[in-house]
């Protein structure tokens, strides 16, 4: 052996790494909602599929440009699978049959102004799917509160690959006719209109539905139990841990528990508060992202829970019969104060940062 | 498991559960042959370079004291093999410095016998004659540290030591050097326990060992007194748990506050290589020449554990085992904590505990891997045993906000056990930077 053998240059330790990447991150978390997913394709067919599409490519355009425009190379920073998560995201919250441009303007908002405007990877302050659906859903309440009823892809009536991209590009002229309010605004403007729960909802669903998702809803957040079957893979890859999600979803169970028990008639059950609406997508694959959550495990509970309640707190009293997007930016602002307070203690000191007396810890 | 040790509360917080490796666990320890030449260099440990003690062209034997301490804080050095004294000059060294050294060209002939030795009766030694009989071994700490053990072991007057915390974790992937004088020369670790008891006014000992080496625990157990002064420990197997303050944390529950040292908790931390050196070289009163040392890695053809003579050229060794690769990285230590060394033409020396020999591209390093901005995963932060915000400080590393780093986020506690680097998805060379980011404060603060 010669000395100009030794061609790698000297590193630095540690010479060891886990096998983790953050693209095989990405990719795991993909692979937990394609289950959901690919039931939002069968439950409401062609335009669905279409919408999804449109949103993912809408987003990767957005990130695309933005990164050109800061003099980057493109490809290799999409290939990240970032911008392809938070389009996919983005959605699964959408109403499966909205306007193409509904997937366009948000897929473009969501990376160019939730994400790309603060830097890019790792330092939006907000969730880029969810700056982009409140802004959808403010700007543009009609699309985003149009719920078509379930009409799975495997029957006659459903829309083909080219009447599905009609439905997605010209929108569907009978809109009002196959179109129904999800459970949760359902049951707030029967309750605006004076009817309680007792009345309005015994009609409404089929106490099962909600947990197998063959029901109206968000293209992919029907299926409580396909995202929840998702959330126990990320659970068991170690990708998220179980703070979030257990807090938040504790956070909208308990008052929902509480206030049912004092009075059904104005309070929904608790059942249909975590299965309805964006609570397990939300719980699982939203609110746990890395960037926007706090990084210690106590702190991702108070976060879990602030985000429950809220999401508890404006389903019941707000103007919209759903929170989780507005909780999730609401308690994104809250981060970095959450982590600021709630650190680890440092060894050989106390939780203030003092040094321990030497004799005192003996 | 983790979990459980939660509610045990028995160890350290936080940590990593990097892949074990011990490939070489269940290997003997073999003697590795002398090198034509030999390179000691006339400072292996912390503290002032010994002073030779002879000229070229000297022959001198086995066992031989060649170079003496310079004052407390400083060893001697004893002659690895019998032979003549070729030169004394500079020589490379692992990190890439050269460094004064006595090079010794070895008689072919030469023995595996000590040749030399100074037998002493420890028991009529009171405590200075101890620790001047600890120094005439020139035995350093082995698990790395390359503290002169004797200056260690004089602890300040009115200090009261109740524990020694003996280190057999050996936490670092692929080492098993350790392991292998645990399960070896358990008798030898046991004596030299008792010697640092006896120095440091009789605590009890425990001998804390991870509990994936059962072997050890029973070896050592078999060997033990029954008046239950000497204890071994099953301890959790948790990186860094062999890092001192996180195991005097496992078995007393005590922290060492910052710029304290153990001894003001009442612990005191020894390796169980030192002790077992001390052990077997006190009492027949020779000097430190060789220690086991494990070589492995995918480019290695011959791992395991190796008696190897102190001075023996890396490079004669590598040929020993077997690792003649083209592109091969070479690391004193272990994976997490360990040494890329500069020069195949440097010496071993006492402080090295394992050789690490990788193919370039078997090794995960930051070069071949891409890094990506920081995503707050908090996986650094969920595996600093010092309860960092690795995070954080890496960033300001970024910005050079190198007073903020250590006023606000105490950089001065991080030990550099690489958990955090290790564990990082987007790649970034945490330690790295804070090491920059130390030396920089060091520069600014002399």
């Amino acid at each position: 052996m010669t000395a100009s053998a030794f061609t790698a240059v000297p590193v630095s330790a540690p010479h060891a790494h886990i096998t983790a990447g953050i693209s095989r991150v990405m990719l795991w978390v993909m692979a937990a909602l394609a289950p959901a997913t690919l039931y939002g394709f069968w439950l409401f067919g062609w335009p669905a599929i279409h919408l999804w599409f449109i949103t993912v490519l809408a987003t990767l355009l957005g990130e695309g440009f933005c990164l050109r425009l800061a003099g980057r190379k493109a490809l290799p920073i999409l290939f990240d699978g970032s911008a392809l998560l938070t389009g996919w995201l983005l959605a699964m919250s959408l109403p499966p049959w909205a306007p193409w441009w509904v997937g366009v303007f948000g897929g473009i908002f969501a990376s160019v102004f939730g994400k790309q405007i603060f830097g890019g990877l790792g330092q939006n302050p907000f969730n880029p799917a969810m700056v982009a659906r409140v802004a959808l859903l403010i700007s543009f309440p009609v699309p985003m509160t149009l719920w078509v009823a379930p009409l799975p892809i495997t029957a006659a009536a459903a829309p083909g690959f080219i009447d599905g991209l009609h439905i997605t590009l010209n929108g569907f002229a009978n809109m009002d006719a196959i179109a129904s309010a999800s459970v949760l605004g359902y049951a707030k403007t029967e309750l605006t209109r004076g009817i309680d729960l007792l009345h309005s909802l015994a009609a409404q669903v089929a106490p099962h539905g909600s947990a197998t998702g063959y029901r109206q809803g968000s293209l992919g957040e029907t299926s409580a139990m396909l995202l929840a079957l998702g959330g126990f893979v990320l659970l068991g890859l170690r990708i998220i841990t179980w703070h979030i999600p257990a807090a938040m979803l504790a956070g909208i169970a308990i008052p929902a528990l509480i206030l049912h028990q004092v009075d059904p008639a104005r309070y929904l059950d608790a059942g249909t508060h975590v299965l309805c609406g964006a609570a397990i997508l939300g719980a699982f694959f939203i609110a746990t992202d890395y960037v926007t959550s706090p990084n210690t495990p106590a702190g991702q509970i108070v976060f879990g829970l602030g985000v429950g309640l809220l999401t508890y707190i404006i389903r019941t009293w707000g103007g919209y019969p759903e929170g989780v997007a507005f909780a999730i930016l609401l308690m994104n602002t809250l981060t970095p104060v959450i982590d600021r307070l709630i650190k680890p203690r440092i060894y050989g000191r106390n939780r203030r940062g003092v040094a321990l007396e030497p004799d005192r810890v003996k | 498991m983790r979990l459980l040790n939660f509610f045990r509360g028995e160890t350290f917080a936080r940590g990593v559960h990097p892949p074990q490796h011990k490939e070489t666990a269940e290997l003997p320890i073999r003697r590795l042959p002398f090198a034509p030449r030999l390179i000691v260099p006339l400072s292996q440990h912390v503290g002032r370079p010994a002073r030779p003690l002879v000229q070229v062209g000297q022959e001198v034997v086995r066992g031989e004291p060649i170079a003496a301490a310079e004052g407390f804080i400083s060893v001697p050095h004893h002659a690895p093999a019998s032979g003549v004294i070729e030169a004394i000059r500079l020589h490379p060294t692992a990190d890439g410095l050269w460094a004064e050294s006595i090079i010794i060209r070895v008689h072919a002939a030469s023995s595996q016998e000590v040749l030399w030795s100074r037998p002493r009766d420890l028991t009529q030694l009171d405590a200075e004659g101890l620790i001047h009989a600890v120094q005439d071994t020139g035995i350093v700490g082995l698990g790395g540290g390359v503290f002169p053990t004797h200056a260690k072991l004089r602890v300040p007057k009115q200090t009261v030591i109740d524990t020694l915390v003996v280190n057999g974790c050996e936490c670092e992937p692929y080492l098993t050097s350790d392991y292998r004088i645990m399960v070896e020369h358990a008798d030898d670790l046991v004596a030299g326990v008792r010697i640092a008891r006896q120095l440091l006014g009789g605590p009890r000992a425990i001998i804390g060992v991870e509990d994936n080496k059962p072997a050890a625990v029973a070896a050592i157990k078999s060997l033990l007194p029954d008046d239950g002064s000497i204890r071994v420990e099953a301890v959790p197997t948790k990186y860094p748990q062999g890092a001192g303050e996180m195991l005097i944390k496992t078995l007393t529950g005590r922290e060492v506050p910052p710029d304290s040292r153990s001894y003001q908790v009442g612990a005191y931390v020894q390796n169980v290589a030192t002790l077992a050196g001390m052990g077997r070289l006190m009492p027949r009163g020779e000097g430190f020449i060789e220690r086991v040392i494990t070589v492995v890695g995918t480019a290695v053809e011959r791992p395991g554990n190796y008696l190897v003579p102190l001075g023996t050229p890396l490079r004669f060794l590598l040929d020993y085992v077997g690792a003649r690769d083209e592109s091969i990285e070479v690391i004193f230590g272990g994976p997490m904590m360990g040494q890329a060394i500069a020069s195949l033409d440097a010496p071993i020396i006492k402080g090295v505990a394992g050789i690490l020999v990788f193919r370039g591209r078997d090794l995960p390093t930051q070069q071949t891997r891409k890094t990506y901005p920081c995503i707050k995963c908090g996986e650094c932060i969920e595996s600093c045993p010092m309860g960092l915000n690795p995070s954080t400080l890496g960033m300001l590393a970024v910005k050079r906000e190198y007073e903020s780093m250590a006023d606000r986020y105490r950089l001065g506690a991080c030990f550099e056990c690489g958990s955090c680097t290790y564990v990082c998805p987007a790649n970034i060379p945490l330690v790295q930077h804070f090491r920059i980011a130390k030396s920089v404060l060091r520069g600014r603060a002399s």
